[in-house]
């Protein structure tokens, strides 16, 4: 048990691609029906992703007499009003969750990232010192779960409950990632790896001078995963953070636009600010909008990476 | 020992004492040679140990008459299985049981073959910045949370959704998918393939792309038409990966996403929406029994442990590659 091969090899950049440049010369075309119905699904598929999101933006865009008018999420565009986005980033409330998780974010991608990086070069020398016994405690973890009231238990008796660690800790090493990580620098021409070394090059000088720069796409794609992870986890924070000044903002969602729970009073959402106030739907599709959005800019920078075919690593989740 | 010998040898080492035979090197070359890899590995294996292996060795509570303010893990009496003998014959574990099993085996049929199918769709796009765009789209819903997906569904099809608000619009009676426990295993599957489906099928491309054209003209000058061409080259090209997933699937049985779930039971009720994991945090965490809960954890972790290994025997006796592959 050496390697675990959720990484699929990168099909071939050069061979030959049906479909590349069009329909290849014995290819029939295909009839009417078949092509319109073909347009059909794909307007299907693609309405039935961008129709959701479009309704919450234009709700979250309007202002409560629009809201009003449409009786529940706006359909048809009627004067942009910012109100509600203005509402979320001045109640503390929605600020201070959007702020504590893009501090989690931030740090523990960076702590996640680098931690992973380092491990998966240390194990991408097989018979190096101790290969093997690190290798197994990373890859055990695809087989064996520990479960909830264990972890629970370390991670309160640590005293970790109530502080940021207690949502970067206990999730800070996905054995996915590593795995992918190791496996992009176990491909690296070992020739290059023994120049440096000659020249006098250690360790640490030569994953950060040659190997880093040659798995940019794959650590950018594993810094997405690992982003991602800690922008949306809600889980650990139910679990471990019962002061609701600390909780990030996966959890107001939950709060108050899954369990439509009542925002605290005085701040946004509760009418009496004059006929100006925006409605609650407003604010809840703002606060939805917020957690989309970091995921929206993102990813159009990383999404060419997983066509390349860097990592084919669907099969887990 | 020489360098054209062992290629990993760095040149420092040529400074050890001249005149020893060439000789499997012994635990302290080694140590010397790689502890820069030691150190960079450490941080890594202590996180992981801590917060993975620590919490795994916790699960003796679940043998234990657990008490964590006057024994704790140390000292709190030993009870033997009888946290177990308990859990099986607890009507409340077993409808966890039976609905973990009913909603894996539902997505199996419902779920599974939907990437398949999209995948499918997207390679026979002829323009490539139209299926880029596909692509582009459909991916996405796997970068957001769960709450996110139900908060979303909420508003599309809750009983103040835009469903609900339609109909009431043209004078039919709103109705609300989301608190309905009949629908319920149809919510949670089409929520899954509208979050994971667009993902799930990059692995099916991948596949399609290795397929090679030469095949399909071969057959097209042959009289194969298109249906036939899927079935008879597309479909037996696939047919690796999907039983490879298949496997893995069958493995994973125990694991259906956990946050889905505790995020819908207050709105379905725990009468369909139990699973193995909802069910170790809720008698666990919530009623305070933290050593049930434990064993009901430490059962679902054995019997996932049994199951992925048995899957990944599987798939090598197929000769296919599993989670793991032993070398």
């Amino acid at each position: 048990m050496s390697t675990t091969d959720t990484v699929i090899p990168a099909p071939g950049r050069g061979g030959p691609r049906r479909g590349k440049r069009g329909r290849a010369p014995w290819e029939e075309p295909g009839s009417l029906a078949g092509r319109l119905g073909k347009g059909g699904v794909i307007a299907v598929v693609l309405l039935l992703v961008i129709f959701p999101l479009y309704a919450i933006l234009l709700t979250s865009l309007s202002d409560s007499r629009t809201v009003n008018a449409a009786g529940g999420l706006v359909l048809v565009p009627d004067g942009i009003s910012f109100d509600a986005y203005r509402q979320i980033f001045s109640d503390t409330v929605v600020s201070r969750a959007i702020m504590v998780s893009t501090g989690v974010t931030l740090f523990g991608t960076l702590f996640s990232v680098a931690l992973s990086v380092l491990g998966a070069y240390s194990l991408s020398r097989p018979g190096s010192f101790l290969h093997k016994p690190m290798l197994f405690s990373v890859l055990l973890m695809f087989v064996f779960f520990p479960g909830i009231i264990p972890t629970y238990l370390l991670v309160s008796s640590l005293g970790m409950k109530d502080t940021y660690l207690s949502l970067i800790l206990p999730s800070a090493i996905s054995a996915f990632n590593v795995v992918v990580l190791r496996a992009f620098f176990m491909n690296i021409p070992r020739e290059l790896l023994d120049s440096a070394r000659i020249d006098g090059a250690g360790e640490f000088r030569i994953l950060w001078r040659i190997v880093l720069p040659l798995s940019k796409a794959v650590t950018a794609v594993v810094a997405l995963f690992y982003a991602v992870g800690y922008w949306n986890a809600w889980f650990n924070a139910m679990l471990y953070i019962d002061d609701s000044a600390k909780w990030p903002l996966a959890l107001i969602l939950r709060e108050y636009v899954v369990n439509a729970a009542s925002l605290p009073a005085g701040t946004a959402g509760v009418a009496g600010y004059g006929h100006s106030v925006p409605p609650t739907l407003a604010i809840k599709m703002a606060i939805v909008m917020v957690a989309v959005l970091p995921a929206l800019l993102i990813y159009p920078f990383v999404q060419r990476h997983f066509t390349k075919g860097v990592i084919i690593g669907a099969i887990k989740g | 020992m020489s360098v054209s010998a062992r290629p990993e040898v760095r040149p420092a080492e040529r400074a050890e004492p001249a005149g020893t035979a060439p000789q499997p090197d012994t635990w302290r070359t080694r140590l010397r040679r790689d502890w820069p890899l030691l150190v960079m590995g450490l941080p890594m294996v202590i996180t992981v140990t801590a917060f993975w292996w620590l919490p795994t060795l916790g699960n003796v509570i679940a043998f234990q008459d657990y008490n964590p303010y006057s024994g704790g893990i140390f000292g709190s009496p030993i009870l033997g299985f009888t946290n177990f003998q308990l859990l099986f014959s607890d009507p409340q574990f077993i409808r966890a049981v039976t609905n973990t099993l009913g909603i894996t085996a539902f997505q199996l049929v419902f779920y599974f073959p939907v990437p398949i199918a999209l995948a499918l769709l997207l390679n026979s796009i002829m323009s490539p910045r139209l299926r880029a765009l596909v692509q582009g789209v459909v991916y996405l819903p796997h970068f957001f949370s769960w709450v996110l997906v139900v908060a979303i569904f909420q508003q599309m099809l809750g009983g103040a959704g835009l469903l609900a608000q339609t109909l009431r619009q043209h004078g039919y009676q709103g109705i609300d998918v989301m608190t309905n426990s009949d629908t319920f295993l149809l919510l949670v599957t089409s929520q899954t393939v509208w979050k994971d489906a667009g993902w799930g099928s990059i692995i099916f491309l991948a596949a399609l792309s290795t397929i090679d054209p030469n095949l399909y003209e071969a057959s097209a000058v042959d009289g194969a038409g298109r249906w036939r061409r899927m079935w008879h080259i597309t479909l037996p090209g696939l047919r690796p990966v999907i039983v490879l997933l298949l496997i893995l699937r069958l493995g994973d049985a125990l694991n259906i996403g956990f946050e889905q779930f505790m995020l819908q039971r207050y709105a379905v009720g725990s009468q369909v929406s139990e699973v193995f994991d909802t069910f170790a945090y809720f008698s666990g965490l919530k009623t305070g029994d933290l050593a049930y809960g434990a064993a009901a954890g430490l059962f679902k972790g054995l019997v996932g442990l049994v199951l992925i290994v048995a899957a990944n025997r599987v798939a090598h006796a197929l000769g296919e590659r599993g989670v793991y592959s032993k070398s």
